[in-house]
C-alpha cells in the first residue's frame, strides 16, 4: 500500500463523527489521573489520603463534567481530545502545586502549632483551585457565547470570525495590554520582570492575553494581504521581499511589541512573539524563505544585543546558559568577561551583609563594577531533574520545593524530580497532542482567517512550551514564561482556557457535516452576471 | 507506608499517566481510520454516500468515477466522494467545494449525476468553466481524467 492511498483513505473518511463518548471516557481518565496524583502526594507525604483529595479533586471533577456537558450540547462535533487533555494538565499542575504548597502537609501543621519557624513558600494551592474554577468557567462561557461561523442569525452572534472585523482594534488592544505594566500606579514588578498589573488586589499578567490578541491581529491582517505579500515584491535571489506598504503595519506593531518587551526585560515573551510572527507569515504565504529570514534575523538580533553595552542582561543570560556554575547563589560578570562569585561564602558578600544591606550580592557586584546574576534557580532545577532520574522519586517523596519558583517557572523541573523522565515524556506528549489537534483544526477549517487563527494559537502553545521547557532544562538560555496549564497563576490559566475554548468552537465548526445546499432541486433560476 | 508500597504506587501512577496518553493517541487513530464504536455510531447516517455511487457503476461496468480530486489550485489535494448529491463549486461558503480565488464566482459551477454520467454545468460564472479546452456553455458530460478548470482550480473525476 503506497503512501498516497493511505492519504486518500484518510481523506475519504473526512465526514467527521461526533466523538462525545471518547471525550467523556478520556475526561474520566484525566480525573482518575488527577485524583491518584493527589492520593499519591498524601500517601507519600503524610501517610494517608489527604483532605485535599476531596476538595481539589472533587472540585476538578465537577468543573470537568460541567465543561463536558456544555461542549457535548453546544459543540458536539468538537475535537474530542482538547478538553480532556487540558483538564489532565490542569489537574496534574494543581496536584503538583498542592504538593509544593507546604501549608497543606501534616508535618507543617504540627510544626506551626509547635511555634517553630517555617520556610516561607509562595506556592498557593487554594488560589490555584480558584483560578482553575475561573478558567473553566471562562471556557464554558466562551463555548456558549461563540456561535458557528455559518449562523450569523442571532443579534448577539459572536463567532471566532467576528474578530476579523476588529483586526486593527484588537492589534491596538494588544499594544495597550503590553504597555499596562509600565504605567505607574497599576504596573508592578515581581521577580525582576515588569509584566504585572495590580487590579482589585490581584496581580494580572496582561501579556498572556496580549498573546491571543496578537494572533487575531496577525491572522486578520495576513488574510487580506497574504496574496499581495507572496506574489508582489522584489525578488532577491531565491527570496521575494514584499512591498513595504504590505509589510509595514505588521512590522510596526511587531517592533513596538518587541521594544516594550525589551524595556520590561521579558525576553521569553519577546521570543514567543517573534516566533509567532514568523510562523504566521509562513502559514499565510507558504514560503519557507520567511522561516530562513526570521531565524537569520533572530541570530543577528542576538549577536547585536550581545555587543551593545546597555543590553548587558542578554549577554549575561547567554553566559549563564553556557556556564552557570560561577553564578551559583550570585555571580558578577565584569566588563572583561570574567565572572567573580559573590555568593554568601565570599568575603565581599559578608562585608555588605554586616553593613545591613538588603541585597548584599547586588551591592557587592555594583562595587566591583559588573552586573549581578544568580544561577541558583537554574542549577537547583537541574539538580532536581538529576535527582528524579528515569522513574522519578514519586509524588510527595522528592524535595522540589528547594528550587525557587518551583511552582511556576520551574514546575516542569519539579515534576521531573517526582515523575522522572518517564512522566515528563508523557506530559510533553500531551502538549504535542494538543498542538497537533490545533493544527488539525486549522487544516480542516474552510475559512482562511480561521485557518490562520487556529494555526497561530496552536503554534503559540507549542513555542511557549518549547521556550520554557528548553529554558529550565538548559537547552536554550532561560527566559521566564509560564508553562501552559501547569504553572501557578491565574492569568495564564484563564488565557489558556479561552484558547482551548476557541479551538473547540473552531473544530466543531470545521468538523460538523456540511449543510445541505438549497439549490439541489435544479429549479434555481440562473441570472447571468455578465 | 513502607518504601516498597510507595515504589509500587509511584510506578502505578506513571503507568496510569502513560495509559492516558495511549488512550488519547487511540482516539486520534480512531478519528483517522475509524473504530468499531465510531462506525456503529455513524451507520444510520452515511447511508446515502455508500449507496449513491452504485447506479452509475451498475451501468458503466465499474468504470464510473467515484471521487472528485482537486489537482491544482489552493485546495489542491482535496478529495470529495461522489454521491448522487450534486456538487457545487464556488466562493459561497455553502458550496460543496469552496474555492477562495478571485477568478471564481460565488456560485461558479456544479457537477451532478444523470443517467450514469457526471455532468458539469456552468452557473453563469464571470470567467467561465472549462472542460479540457472547451468552454462549458451548456451542461456537458465529463469523461474520466479530463480536467475541469474553475478559476485557478483544476478538478478531475477519478475512479
Amino acid at each position: 500500500m503506497t503512501m498516497t492511498s493511505i492519504g486518500e483513505q484518510i481523506r475519504a473518511r473526512l465526514p467527521y463523527q461526533r466523538r462525545n463518548a471518547a471525550t467523556l471516557v478520556l475526561l474520566i481518565f484525566a480525573m482518575v489521573l488527577t485524583l491518584s496524583a493527589f492520593a499519591e502526594v498524601g500517601l507519600a507525604r503524610d501517610g494517608n489520603v489527604p483532605a485535599g483529595l476531596f476538595v481539589y479533586g472533587g472540585g476538578l471533577v465537577v468543573l470537568g463534567l460541567v465543561a463536558y456537558a456544555v461542549q457535548a450540547k453546544f459543540a458536539p462535533y468538537a475535537d474530542p481530545l482538547l478538553l480532556p487533555l487540558a483538564v489532565a494538565l490542569n489537574g496534574i499542575g494543581l496536584a503538583m502545586i498542592y504538593r509544593l504548597d507546604l501549608d497543606t502537609s501534616a508535618d507543617r501543621k504540627v510544626a506551626a502549632q509547635a511555634g517553630r519557624a517555617l520556610i516561607p513558600d509562595e506556592a498557593n494551592a487554594p488560589t490555584q483551585l480558584m483560578w482553575t474554577f475561573v478558567g473553566i468557567a471562562l471556557f464554558v462561557a466562551a463555548v456558549l457565547i461563540m456561535r458557528d461561523t455559518d449562523r450569523p442569525d442571532a443579534k448577539l452572534s459572536f463567532t471566532p470570525k467576528t474578530a476579523q472585523r476588529y483586526t486593527y482594534l484588537i492589534g491596538l488592544s494588544a499594544i495597550i495590554l503590553l504597555l499596562l505594566p509600565i504605567v505607574p500606579g497599576i504596573g508592578a514588578q515581581i521577580n525582576g520582570a515588569r509584566v504585572w498589573i495590580r487590579v482589585a488586589g490581584f496581580s494580572v499578567q496582561p501579556g498572556e492575553f496580549a498573546k491571543l490578541a496578537l494572533v487575531v491581529f496577525f491572522a486578520g491582517y495576513l488574510v487580506n494581504k497574504r496574496q499581495a505579500m507572496s506574489l508582489i515584491g522584489k525578488k532577491i535571489g531565491p527570496f521575494s521581499i514584499p512591498r513595504m506598504r504590505d509589510l509595514g503595519p505588521i512590522l510596526i506593531i511587531w517592533f513596538f511589541c518587541l521594544g516594550v518587551l525589551f524595556v520590561q526585560k521579558d525576553l521569553g515573551t519577546a521570543l514567543l512573539y517573534f516566533g509567532l510572527f514568523i510562523s504566521m507569515l509562513y502559514i499565510a504565504t507558504q514560503r519557507v524563505s520567511w522561516v530562513v529570514i526570521g531565524v537569520g534575523l533572530l541570530a543577528v538580533g542576538i549577536f547585536v544585543a550581545t555587543l551593545l553595552p546597555f543590553m548587558g542582561h542578554v549577554n549575561q543570560r547567554i553566559d549563564i546558559w553556557q556556564n552557570p556554575k560561577p553564578y551559583f547563589d550570585g555571580g558578577c560578570l565584569l566588563d572583561s568577561g570574567r565572572v567573580v562569585p559573590v555568593n554568601p561564602d565570599t568575603e565581599i558578600y559578608k562585608r555588605f551583609k554586616e553593613q545591613g544591606d538588603g541585597s548584599p550580592g547586588f551591592s557587592a557586584c555594583a562595587e566591583l563594577g559588573g552586573s549581578y546574576a544568580d544561577s541558583a534557580q537554574l542549577m537547583k532545577g537541574l539538580f532536581s531533574l538529576g535527582e528524579g532520574g528515569v522513574l522519578g522519586t514519586g509524588l510527595g517523596q522528592g524535595e522540589p520545593w528547594r528550587t525557587p519558583l518551583s511552582f511556576s517557572d520551574f514546575i516542569f523541573d519539579s515534576l521531573g524530580e517526582e515523575l522522572g523522565l518517564t512522566g515528563l515524556m508523557a506530559l510533553l506528549l500531551i502538549y504535542a497532542i494538543i498542538v497537533q489537534r490545533g493544527f488539525k483544526t486549522a487544516v480542516a477549517a474552510r475559512d482562511p482567517f480561521l485557518k490562520l487563527f487556529a494555526g497561530g494559537v496552536s503554534f503559540v502553545v507549542a513555542l511557549q512550551v518549547f521556550v520554557i521547557v528548553g529554558g529550565v532544562t538548559k537547552l536554550i538560555p532561560l527566559t521566564g514564561l509560564t508553562t501552559p496549564f501547569l504553572s501557578q497563576g491565574g492569568s495564564s490559566l484563564m488565557a489558556n482556557w479561552i484558547l482551548i475554548a476557541i479551538l473547540v468552537r473552531m473544530s466543531h465548526d470545521a468538523r460538523k457535516p456540511a449543510p445541505q445546499a438549497i439549490q439541489d432541486e435544479g429549479m434555481t433560476q440562473i441570472v447571468s452576471t455578465r | 507506608m513502607s518504601e516498597f508500597t510507595l515504589t509500587l504506587i509511584k510506578l502505578a501512577f506513571l503507568a496510569v499517566l502513560w495509559l492516558f496518553v495511549i488512550a488519547a493517541v487511540g482516539v486520534i487513530r480512531a478519528d483517522l481510520f475509524g473504530s468499531k464504536a465510531a462506525d456503529r455510531a455513524a451507520r444510520p447516517r452515511p447511508e446515502r454516500p455508500s449507496r449513491a455511487p452504485k447506479p452509475p457503476r451498475a451501468q458503466r461496468g465499474g468504470n464510473a468515477p467515484t471521487k472528485l480530486v482537486v489537482v491544482q489550485g489552493e485546495r489542491s489535494g482535496t478529495v470529495i466522494n461522489l454521491s448522487d448529491v450534486p456538487i457545487t463549486i464556488g466562493r459561497a461558503p455553502d458550496a460543496t467545494l469552496v474555492v477562495t480565488d478571485d477568478y471564481a464566482s460565488t456560485r461558479h459551477a456544479r457537477i451532478y449525476a444523470q443517467d450514469g454520467q457526471w455532468i458539469v454545468e456552468d452557473l453563469g460564472s464571470t470567467n467561465g468553466t472549462y472542460l479540457g479546452r472547451t468552454k462549458v456553455s451548456r451542461p456537458m458530460p465529463i469523461p474520466p481524467g479530463v480536467p475541469v478548470r474553475i478559476g485557478k482550480t483544476v478538478i478531475e473525476l477519478r475512479k
